[in-house]
C-alpha cells in the first residue's frame, strides 16, 4: 500500500468514514505505549466448537485480569471475530481483523482449516498470531514464521506418547480408528511413529468420513480383527458417542481403548461410565498437583463460575506468552524483534507446568498418562519429558 | 460394485458379514424415521423444508431437558412429541402458510434462515456443550452376538420403534379417511376443497406430523447420539439424499433408500478397495452416498420409487 | 433492447426503462471505478471489502443465469467456484508465480470440462431431484479433495505467490496490490454482466427463458431444448469458476469448504435475496448477505436485566431472521424492491401504459 500519510490523517479528520473503515485509526510511533492493544480474539463463537472459543477467550482474559486489567502497562481492547469454525471464511475474516480493525495481534484458532487461514494472512502481514487450540503441523514446520507462535500443541504431539505406552503395555497388535481428516490423520501419524518403532504393528487403520459419526460397522470390524487394543482419534460430541457405542457393543474391557486426551476432555459428564478407565495422553489432566494448577482453577472458576479445562489453559498460555513478549519490550509492540526473542526464550509457567518454545514455535512440553476415573481425567504419570514432536527440524525460520 | 461383493468374502468372515448387514437395516431404519417427515411434508404439500435438521436437534435438546426434568425418557418422548407438534403446527400457521402460493424457492430460503435462527437459540437456551442422555434402565442391557461383540438392546428396540412407525404411518395414509383426504390433497387440492374439506387444516396437520416426526427421532437418537450443536446439519443433507433416492413422497421409498444408505455407508468404512495400486475404499467412503444417489438419480432420474410428474 | 426481453420474460422483474438503467449501470461502475482515488476508497480494508463482493457478485450473477434465466437450480456451483481456485494452486509451481493468463484459462477450461460432464449427469433430472443431483456431484468433489493428499487434504492448500499477470514482457497489473486486484475483478464482474446480458438478449437468452416457463412447448416447436440447458449450465459453471479463480487469488488459500455445500448454499441465498433473473439481482444479494453478515457481528452487547447478553454473538439469530422476514415479504428479494422503490419515486406519471 503506498497511501500517503495525509490521506489517511484525513480520513481521521473526517472521523466517521462510515461502517466500512470502522476502527481505523491507526497508532502512531508515539502512541505506541499508551494507546490500547487490539487484541483480535478469533474464535469459534457459533456452531460445533463454541464452547471451545468460549473457554480460550476466557483463559486468555484472566492472565489480563491477574495483571490488574493491564499487560505490561497497556490496557487492552478486545475485537471479537466469530470464525464459525468455516475453513472457508478463515482467510477473510483474519484479513478483517489485519485491515479493518487495525489489531495488533490475532488469538485464534481452534479449527485447523481456519487456521491455515489466519497462518496465510500473518505471514503476509506480520502480524503477531498466537494460536490458542488449532494442531495443524504445517504451523509450525513447514509454515513456520517468526510472528506465529502455538501454545497448545501439535496434531501428533500427544499421539505420539501414546504409542510408546501401549507398546510398553505389550500390546503387540493395534487397530486404528480416526475421522478421516488433518487432525485424524495427523494423531494417527504420531502414534505409528512411536509405536511401530517400538516394535508394534497396526494391523488395520479403519477412518471415519469427518464428521460422521457412525460407528457400528466400525465396531464390528474391531471385533472381528481382535486386535490387542485400539487407538482411537475422536473429539468432542464425535468422542462422546464413540465411548458410549464401544462400551454398548461390549468391547470396553475386552479390548482396551486408548486416545489422545481429546478422547475423553468435556465430555465425561455425557457418557455416563462409558470411558472409566480409560487411558489418554495429553499435556493437561486434572490433579496436577502442582500449586500453580489449583491457583488457576480456583481463579478461574471464581470469575468465570465454571471449571477450566485444557481449552481454557491454552488460552491462559496464550496470555502468559504475550505478557512475556510484552514486558521485554515495556509493551512497545514496535520493537517486534526484540518481542519475538523474549517469547521464544519465555519459560511460560503454565498451570500444566513449566514449558518453552521449540525453533519452530510449537511448546516442548511435558506429555502425562490420565486415566478417567468418574468425570475426572486423573494425571498418573508422565510418559515422555519435554516432547518436541514434530521435530523442529522440519521448521526453516525465515529471517 | 462388482470388484466391490468379490473381495467381500475374503475380508469379513460370515457372522460379521450378517451382523454389518443388521448393523446397515438399524442405522437405515433411523434415517428412515427423520427422512419419512422430509419425504411427506415434501410429497404431500410441496413444500421443501431445510429446516428438519434443526427440528431433529431440537428433538434432541428436548429429549436432555425433558428426561431430566422429568425423571426418564418414557416420559419425555410423549411430552416431547406433543410439544413438537404443537411447534410445527404454530410454525406453519404463522410462517410457512404464506408461501404454499409461492415458488419453492423461496420456502428454501424461509427454511434456511429458520436454520440460523433454531441453531441460535439452541445456543442461547442450552448452550454449546456437549450432552448426554441417559437410556432407560430397562433398554440398557446388551446381547452378546459373538464372543467379542453384542449388541445393544435400546438400538434394536430403536429399530423395532421406527418399523411400527412406518407401519403405522402405511396404515393412517393408505387405510384411513383422513389419510384418503391427505393423498387426494396432494394431487388436487381444489378437489379436495370442493368436497368441503378445509385443505388448509390437513396442511397444518402434515407439517406438523412431519416436524413431530423430527422431533421423535431426534429424542431417540438421543441417548445413542449424544446432543451437540450442529447435530441437525448432519442429518438434513442425508435426509435429503434418502429422500430422493427413494422418491420424493414416497414411504415405501424413504424406507428402501434408508436402508440402501445404510449399506453403503456401513459397508464403505470397512471394506478396503485398491483400483490399480490407489486406495479407493475407505479412503474415499465419504463420497460413497453421494455416489450411491448420482447413480441412482442417472438411473432413474425421479428416484427409485418416485412418480413421473408432468 | 433489456426492457424489452426483460417485459418479454418476466413482467414486472426489471422495471426499469432501459435508458435508465443503463445510465445507472453507468454511474454505478464510474463510481466504483473512481472509489479507490477517494478517501473513503484509501482504506486497504474496504477495497479489499468491495473486492471480495465483486467476487462473490460474478459467482450469484453465474448462479442466477442457471437459476433465475434457465430455471436450473443448481445446489452445487461451489463446485466450480473451488474447482478453479483448486486448479490455480495445482499448476502454481513450487514457490513461484503461475502465469496469469494461462492459469485464469486453464482455471476457466477446466470447470467449462466440469460443468460439461456435470451437466450430462445431471440434466436427465429436474425439479427437486435436479437441486439433489447437483449437490450430490459437488459433494464428491468435496470429500476428493478433502480426504485425498491431491491438494492438502482437509486443511487445504496455499498459493504462495499470487500469478504474474506479464504478457509479451509487459506487466499491466500487478495482484499483489490490492487496488490492482480491485480493479481486474472490477472488469471482470463488468464484462461478465455485460456478456451475460448480451446472452439474455440474443436469440439463445430466449430460447432459454421459453424452456424455462414451457419446455415441452419449446420442445414441439423444434428447439433441441437439452442442449440448449446444457450450454446454459457450462456458461454457468465457467463463471462460477471465474469467481473462484479470484477469490483463491485475493487471499492464496484454497480448501475443500470451497467446494462444500455451504458455499453453494450462500451463494443461492444471494441469488434469492437479491431478487432472480436479473443478473443485477444477484449483484444487490451479494453485497447484501455479506454486509449484514458483518454489521450483525458488530452488534454490541447489551445488558437484559442485569444478564449481559451478547447482540454480536448471536449474529445468526438476527441473519436469519433477516431471511426469513426477506422471504415473507419480500418476494422479489431487495432488487425487486429497489425497482419497486424506483418505480414509485420515478415513474408515476408515465404509469398509464397501454
Amino acid at each position: 500500500m503506498n497511501t500517503s500519510n495525509g490521506r489517511r490523517q484525513f480520513i481521521k479528520a473526517a472521523g466517521a468514514a462510515g461502517l466500512l473503515s470502522a476502527g481505523a485509526g491507526l497508532p502512531t510511533l508515539a502512541l505506541a505505549q499508551t494507546a490500547k492493544l487490539k487484541v483480535g480474539l478469533m474464535l469459534p463463537f457459533t456452531g460445533t466448537y463454541a464452547s471451545l472459543g468460549v473457554a480460550i477467550a476466557n483463559g486468555f482474559k484472566l492472565v489480563v485480569q491477574e495483571q490488574g486489567g493491564k499487560l505490561a502497562g497497556r490496557e487492552l481492547e478486545y475485537i471479537t471475530m466469530d470464525d464459525e469454525s468455516e475453513p472457508s471464511k478463515g482467510a477473510d475474516r483474519a484479513n478483517q481483523l489485519v485491515n479493518r480493525d487495525k489489531v495488533d495481534l490475532i488469538v485464534g484458532t481452534v479449527h485447523s482449516g481456519v487456521q491455515m487461514g489466519i497462518v496465510k494472512i500473518a505471514r503476509e502481514s506480520g502480524v503477531l498470531n498466537i494460536i490458542p487450540n488449532a494442531g495443524v503441523e504445517a504451523a509450525t514446520t513447514q509454515l513456520c514464521a517468526p510472528n506465529i507462535f502455538r501454545t497448545s500443541f501439535a496434531n501428533g504431539q500427544p499421539a505420539f506418547p501414546m504409542g510408546k505406552h501401549v507398546a510398553d503395555k505389550g500390546h503387540k497388535n493395534v487397530v486404528t480408528v480416526a475421522w478421516k481428516y488433518g487432525a485424524g490423520e495427523e494423531s494417527v501419524a504420531g502414534f505409528k511413529d512411536s509405536y511401530l518403532k517400538a516394535g508394534g504393528k497396526v494391523s488395520k487403520e479403519l477412518w471415519v468420513p469427518f464428521p460422521n459419526v457412525e460407528f457400528q460397522s466400525i465396531l464390528t470390524e474391531i471385533a472381528s480383527l481382535k486386535p490387542d487394543a485400539v487407538f482411537v482419534f475422536f473429539a468432542g460430541a464425535g468422542a462422546a458417542k464413540f465411548l458410549k457405542d464401544y462400551q454398548a457393543a461390549g468391547l470396553k474391557g475386552k479390548i482396551p481403548l486408548y486416545g489422545t486426551g481429546f478422547l475423553t476432555d468435556g465430555i465425561l459428564e455425557s457418557v455416563g461410565n462409558a470411558a472409566e478407565g480409560i487411558e489418554t495422553t495429553l499435556h493437561y489432566g486434572d490433579g496436577l498437583n502442582a500449586p500453580r494448577n489449583k491457583a488457576f482453577q480456583l481463579a478461574y472458576a471464581k470469575t468465570f463460575k465454571l471449571q477450566p479445562d485444557v481449552y481454557a489453559v491454552q488460552g491462559y498460555d496464550a496470555g502468559l506468552l504475550l505478557l512475556a513478549g510484552l514486558k521485554a519490550v515495556n509493551g512497545d509492540m514496535n520493537r517486534k524483534k526484540e518481542m519475538y526473542a523474549a517469547m521464544e526464550r519465555a519459560e511460560i509457567d503454565s498451570p500444566r507446568g513449566k514449558w518453552k518454545m521449540s525453533k519452530g514455535h510449537n511448546p516442548v512440553q511435558d506429555m502425562f498418562l490420565r486415566k478417567v476415573v468418574g468425570t475426572e481425567n486423573r494425571v498418573t504419570g508422565t510418559v515422555i519429558k519435554a516432547l518436541d514432536y514434530p521435530p523442529a527440524a522440519a521448521c526453516k525460520m525465515p529471517v | 460394485m462388482a470388484a466391490r461383493q468379490g473381495r467381500l468374502g475374503s475380508q469379513v468372515d460370515i457372522p460379521s458379514f450378517f451382523i454389518q448387514i443388521l448393523n446397515s437395516i438399524q442405522y437405515g431404519l433411523l434415517l428412515f424415521l427423520c427422512a419419512s417427515g422430509l419425504t411427506l411434508v415434501f410429497g404431500i404439500m410441496g413444500v421443501i423444508n431445510l429446516a428438519h435438521g434443526s427440528l431433529y436437534m431440537i428433538g434432541a435438546y428436548l429429549a436432555f431437558s425433558l428426561s431430566e426434568h422429568l425423571g426418564s425418557l418414557w416420559l419425555a418422548l410423549p411430552v416431547g412429541v406433543v410439544l413438537a407438534v404443537v411447534f410445527g403446527a404454530v410454525l406453519e400457521w404463522l410462517l410457512i402458510e404464506r408461501l404454499y402460493k409461492r415458488e419453492h424457492l423461496h420456502q428454501v430460503l424461509l427454511t434456511y434462515g429458520l436454520i440460523l435462527v433454531f441453531e441460535e437459540l439452541r445456543s442461547v437456551i442450552w448452550g454449546d456443550d456437549v450432552h448426554g442422555v441417559s437410556m432407560p434402565p430397562l433398554l440398557a442391557a446388551s446381547i452378546a452376538l459373538t464372543d467379542t461383540l453384542s449388541y445393544p438392546v435400546y438400538r434394536l428396540w430403536m429399530s423395532g420403534v421406527c418399523l411400527v412407525l412406518a407401519l403405522l404411518m402405511a396404515w393412517v395414509l393408505l387405510r384411513t379417511r383422513l389419510g384418503m383426504i391427505i393423498r387426494a390433497g396432494s394431487v388436487n387440492s381444489e378437489m379436495v376443497q370442493s368436497l368441503g374439506i378445509n385443505i388448509g387444516v390437513i396442511h397444518r396437520i402434515v407439517f406438523a406430523a412431519g416436524v413431530g416426526l423430527a422431533a421423535f427421532a431426534g429424542m431417540l437418537a438421543a441417548p445413542v447420539s449424544s446432543v451437540f450443536p450442529g447435530m441437525g446439519n448432519q442429518v438434513l443433507i442425508i435426509c435429503f439424499v434418502v429422500v430422493v433416492i427413494g422418491g420424493i413422497g414416497s414411504l415405501k421409498g424413504a424406507l428402501v433408500g434408508a436402508i440402501l444408505i445404510g449399506v453403503v455407508d456401513t459397508f464403505g468404512k470397512v471394506l478396503t478397495l485398491e483400483i490399480a495400486g490407489v486406495k479407493i475404499l475407505p479412503e474415499l467412503a465419504g463420497m460413497s452416498i453421494y455416489l450411491l444417489m448420482a447413480v441412482i438419480l442417472i438411473w432413474r432420474p425421479e428416484g427409485i420409487f418416485g412418480k413421473v410428474r408432468s | 433492447m433489456n426492457a424489452q426481453l426483460s417485459g418479454m420474460e418476466r413482467p414486472g422483474r426489471s422495471g426499469l426503462a432501459p435508458a435508465a438503467s443503463a445510465a445507472l449501470l453507468v454511474i454505478l461502475v464510474v463510481a466504483m471505478a473512481v472509489l479507490p482515488l477517494t478517501p473513503l476508497g484509501a482504506d486497504k480494508f474496504t477495497i479489499q471489502l468491495l473486492t471480495r463482493i465483486m467476487i462473490m457478485a460474478i459467482l450469484a450473477m453465474s448462479l442466477d443465469l442457471a437459476m433465475g434465466v434457465c430455471g436450473l437450480v443448481s445446489f452445487g456451483h461451489a463446485a466450480f467456484f473451488g474447482l478453479a481456485g483448486y486448479v490455480l494452486a495445482l499448476v502454481a509451481p513450487q514457490g513461484e508465480a503461475a502465469g496469469f493468463w494461462t492459469s485464469i484459462a486453464m482455471a476457466m477450461a477446466a470447470t467449462a470440462v466440469l460443468a460439461l460432464v456435470m451437466g450430462a449427469l445431471v440434466l436427465r433430472t429436474t425439479g427437486v431431484y435436479f437441486i439433489m443431483v447437483t449437490l450430490a456431484l459437488a459433494q464428491m468433489l468435496y470429500f476428493l479433495f478433502h480426504d485425498t493428499k491431491l491438494a492438502g487434504g482437509s486443511d487445504g492448500i496455499y498459493i504462495y505467490v499470487r500469478p504474474d499477470a506479464t504478457l509479451f514482457g509487459f506487466r499491466p497489473f500487478d495482484l499483489d496490490n490490492v487496488q490492482h486486484l480491485y480493479y481486474v475483478v472490477l472488469v471482470a464482474l463488468s464484462l461478465s454482466y455485460l456478456l451475460l446480458r448480451r446472452v439474455l438478449s440474443s436469440l439463445f437468452g430466449k430460447v432459454m427463458s421459453g424452456i424455462r416457463i414451457n419446455e415441452s412447448r419449446m420442445q414441439s416447436l423444434g428447439y433441441a431444448t437439452f442442449r440448449y440447458k446444457l450450454v446454459c449450465f457450462m456458461l454457468s459453471g465457467t463463471f462460477a469458476g471465474l469467481a473462484g479463480y479470484f477469490a483463491a487469488v485475493q487471499f492464496g488459500v484454497v480448501n475443500p469448504d470451497m467446494l462444500g455445500w455451504h458455499l453453494s448454499g450462500s451463494a443461492m441465498m444471494m441469488v434469492i435475496l437479491g431478487g432472480m433473473g436479473t443478473l443485477w439481482g444477484a449483484v444487490i444479494g451479494a453485497a447484501a448477505m455479506i454486509l449484514a453478515e458483518m454489521g450483525f457481528q458488530a452488534l454490541p452487547a447489551v445488558t437484559i436485566n442485569g444478564s449481559e447478553f451478547n447482540l454480536g454473538k448471536h449474529w445468526q439469530l438476527w441473519m436469519g431472521s433477516f431471511i426469513v422476514l426477506v422471504a415473507l415479504y419480500l418476494p422479489q428479494g431487495l432488487g425487486g424492491a429497489l425497482s419497486a422503490l424506483w418505480r414509485a419515486l420515478f415513474a408515476r406519471k408515465a404509469a398509464p401504459r397501454p
